[in-house]
């Protein structure tokens, strides 16, 4: 009895570990099949003038929206602003609604594909931080360029 | 003075979760009774203490006392009282003195309703519970005091975000914690009942309630702030993948596994060493939610705390009790004795597949939401993992689930009949293959997951139905006394199935065939959308407590008879200054109307940006949920898990 009790029991371990290495080998084959179109890479406006990323590639990138280069067009739906890591401009096109927190002077962070002829369309504006809160990319950025002021407002603001 | 109060009684909460973390487990590790009676009143008097500390944090926000400085930078005198009051939880350090009160509060309901409990495995339990607590007291007394006080003091509070001035969100951490810090006492009683190195069907049943309790506490806690999002943020989405949103995500997942597992060990006393493993991931899983949404070392969009100094406590904290636990787990888990055994086509089976798609799907959830830190350390490079990550790599594992959750219930235990099984339901499953297609149809296509997920949820609906329907044996002799007399834990099972299939089917509604426009309206200009007619009528301005607005006016009319007004609102906070939109929603069973209005187009104010989504079937998706929860609670309330019967059976 106790050998057919330990026989049964492998070949029970033996369906676990196959189900189990089945599904596992199926969840690892989707994550890679799914990370492929859904990675964006953030850049800031100068890693996007120097990269030399093909067209179409989903790309975020993050900086300051320049002030006074606020243009809304037309139709009343589509914006166009620069956004700057202090060395480089970006002109942005953006159609849709923007969120609460966009403003000129503020950190954003734009979803878009690289286009390497023109100005970048973003697909998607972030800025859904809070009022004191900047982006941590864009903060890493604008520090790496050196033109991060700090004014303490990310700390004790009272 | 009072706050002064809170800040030593916290000190004092703190030495006593390091009494009752330390002497009564080495009494119960060597037998002195005296040292273990320690246990209860260090547990009650923990709670007690916590509660003075909460209490005096609480009273500073009520009071406005801004020589604390946590009340300085998180209140304001004009905000209403409910936000002054859910303040206290709304800020990094009120929101872990929090979770410290809750786990002192479990310790204590654990302290009081596990009186019967085996008396070594009683003591443990409650020493473990206590040791998380300590290392929480200590991250607050030692990173993030919120009694600390300035001098000056500021004559005014900053103010809470906006955003957060919501009575959504009022609620939605007080539940999330509950069921976050739930999870700790599965965990208490997994660790405990290794250092016993015995796990049986008794134990089972001890720990059953507790997951439960806290997977419906997780579950309407996640879903309010989903709700939340949906309303408030008015961007007309309810769930973005965002790493906050996966923090408390992936806790749910494995309590979900784990909350069936336990099933498994307490009816075929087998799958111990899993369940043990599951109760330390879960509770890991809270502790890193914790740290996600608290240490700010993730990127996220709605990150409402940045400090990585605290990061680095929370790190090694999370390295003692995670890495301690499985360590703990590694060399004790072969002394839990190996229990019954069970074919491959069983019920027990059923559930395995369920634990083991529900935990990769958590891993995925995981990968998905840490990749971008590990790439950063790694390459440097910055990236994101977007939705449509989430969306297939999760979506395609809950097809599986959602089958396999159809046939489960069907399944008996040790060796269950597949054919037998099939052709029961193979009615149903054509069936609902057949609705889906037909509904696909008539909503004039779409995308083909739109199909596969209707399908789904109508076949998890009809398979739920059927299998409750068998058990009544409904239209047969007696029915309705057999459903009266259903045992609560089976009608849980089939309510929380049900949920899920009603909530699948608002997914798949408002995912797939929801419409949305964004147009420059003028007064009296109309649109058409999910077959309203909804007309500017005007707009007004209006003067809130700590806010300006201007509320729209839309008349909505559907074939020509009027419906409702809808009065959304754009908002401007003065402390913070800070815009924000209220979205106004008409909601029937069949779908949610949703307007924003956004900002004046021109100078005339008399163009506006008028945002509008209909989302079909989106309130099946909170019904959904609430059906879930409301079966987890009946399933609560079952005699079995009541106080005294599981001694009686032990014996």
């Amino acid at each position: 009895m106790t050998t057919t009790r330990a026989g049964k029991r492998k070949k029970k371990r033996l369906y676990l570990v196959l189900t189990s290495m089945t599904i596992l080998v199926l969840a690892v084959g989707l994550v890679l099949t799914a990370l492929q179109d859904s990675i964006s890479l953030f850049l800031d406006p100068s890693d996007l003038a120097a990269s030399d990323l093909p067209d179409g590639q989903r790309v975020r990138l993050g900086g300051l929206v320049v002030d006074d280069s606020f243009v809304k067009e037309e139709d009343g739906l589509t914006y166009r602003f620069d956004i700057t890591d202090g060395a480089e401009t970006v002109t942005v096109i953006y159609k849709g609604s923007l969120p609460d927190l966009f403003r000129e002077g503020q950190g954003v962070v734009v979803e878009g594909e690289i286009n390497n002829a023109g100005p970048f369309v973003a697909t998607e504006v972030l800025a859904k931080h809070d009022e004191n809160y900047m982006p941590k990319e864009v903060i890493d950025s604008l520090k790496e360029r050196g033109v991060f002021q700090h004014t303490g407002e990310e700390e004790e603001n009272i | 003075m009072i706050v002064e109060a809170g800040h030593y009684a916290l000190i004092l909460a703190c030495l006593l979760s390091l009494v009752q973390g330390t002497f009564p487990l080495y009494g119960a590790l060597t037998g002195r009774g005296r040292l273990m009676r320690l246990s209860a009143p260090t547990a009650y008097g923990q709670f007690f203490f916590a509660s003075i500390a909460f209490g005096a944090l609480m009273y500073a926000f009520i009071v406005s006392d801004f020589s604390v400085v946590n009340v300085a930078k998180n209140s304001h005198t004009l905000k209403p009282m409910l936000y002054k009051v859910s303040a206290t939880w709304g800020n990094h350090e009120g929101s872990i003195l929090f979770w410290a009160l809750i786990l002192a509060l479990y310790g204590a309901a654990v302290a009081f309703f596990g009186r019967k409990l085996p008396k070594t495995l009683y003591v443990k339990v409650l020493s473990i519970q206590a040791l998380v607590g300590l290392g929480f007291y200590l991250f607050l007394l030692l990173t993030s005091n919120p009694f600390e006080r300035i001098y000056p003091f500021p004559m005014e509070g900053n103010g809470l975000n906006p955003l957060l001035q919501d009575p959504g969100l009022a609620f939605h951490p007080p539940l999330l914690y509950m069921g976050y810090v739930g999870l700790s006492v599965t965990f208490s009683f997994a660790v405990g009942a290794l250092i016993e190195g015995r796990v049986d069907a008794a134990w089972a049943r001890w720990v059953r309630p507790w997951t439960l309790l806290a997977w419906c506490f997780l579950t309407a806690g996640i879903t309010l702030g989903s709700w939340w999002a949906y309303y408030e943020l008015g961007w007309g989405g309810w769930w973005f993948w965002d790493p906050v949103e996966n923090a408390s995500f992936m806790p749910w997942l494995v309590a979900t596994a784990l909350l069936h597992s336990a099933i498994v060990v307490e009816k075929r006393d087998t799958l111990k060493a899993w369940t043990i493993l599951l109760a330390i991931i879960a509770f890991s899983f809270s502790l890193l939610g914790t740290f996600i949404v608290r240490s700010g070392v993730l990127t996220s969009v709605h990150a409402f705390a940045t400090d990585p100094e605290r990061g680095v406590f929370i790190l090694a904290f999370l390295f003692v009790v995670i890495g301690g636990s499985l360590f703990l787990f590694a060399i004790r888990a072969d002394k839990l004795q190996p229990g019954g055994l069970f074919a491959p086509i069983s019920r027990e089976s059923m559930l395995v597949i369920n634990n083991l798609l529900l935990s990769v799907a958590a891993l995925v959830v995981m990968f998905g939401t840490l990749y971008p830190l590990l790439r950063d350390a790694l390459t440097g490079d910055k990236i994101t993992v977007g939705a449509p990550f989430f969306n297939l790599a999760f979506g395609f594992l809950m097809i599986p689930l959602l089958l396999v959750m159809g046939l489960g219930p069907m399944a008996s235990w040790k060796r269950a009949d597949l054919s037998g099984i099939v052709s029961r339901l193979g009615f149903v499953f054509a069936a609902s293959l057949v609705a889906a297609l037909a509904f696909f149809y008539i909503a004039g296509g779409g995308e083909m997951m739109a199909a596969v997920w209707l399908g789904l949820g109508l076949w998890l609906m009809a398979a739920t139905f059927y299998e409750w329907a068998e058990r009544v044996k409904l239209f047969k002799a007696n029915s309705l006394k057999r459903i009266i007399r259903q045992p609560r834990a089976s009608v849980g099972m089939s309510l929380g199935h049900f949920g899920l299939a009603v909530a699948v089917l608002g997914m798949a509604g408002s995912s797939y065939w929801g419409s949305e426009q964004q147009n420059i309206m003028t007064y009296g200009d109309q649109t058409t959308i999910g077959g309203y007619t909804v007309t500017f009528e005007d707009t007004r301005g209006i003067t809130g407590p700590n806010y300006t607005a201007v509320r729209g006016i839309f008349d909505v009319s559907k074939n020509g008879e009027a419906v409702t007004t809808l009065e959304p609102e754009a908002r401007l906070y003065m402390t913070p200054p800070m815009p924000t939109t209220e979205a106004a929603i008409y909601s029937t069973i069949m779908g949610d109307l949703f307007v924003v209005i956004g900002e004046a187009n021109n100078k005339a104010y008399d163009q506006w940006a008028v945002r509008l989504y209909y989302k079909p079937l989106q309130t099946w998706l909170w019904g959904g949920v609430a059906i879930m929860v409301l079966g987890g609670l009946i399933s609560l309330s079952d005699r079995r898990f009541r106080m005294g019967t599981a001694k009686k059976r032990m014996n």
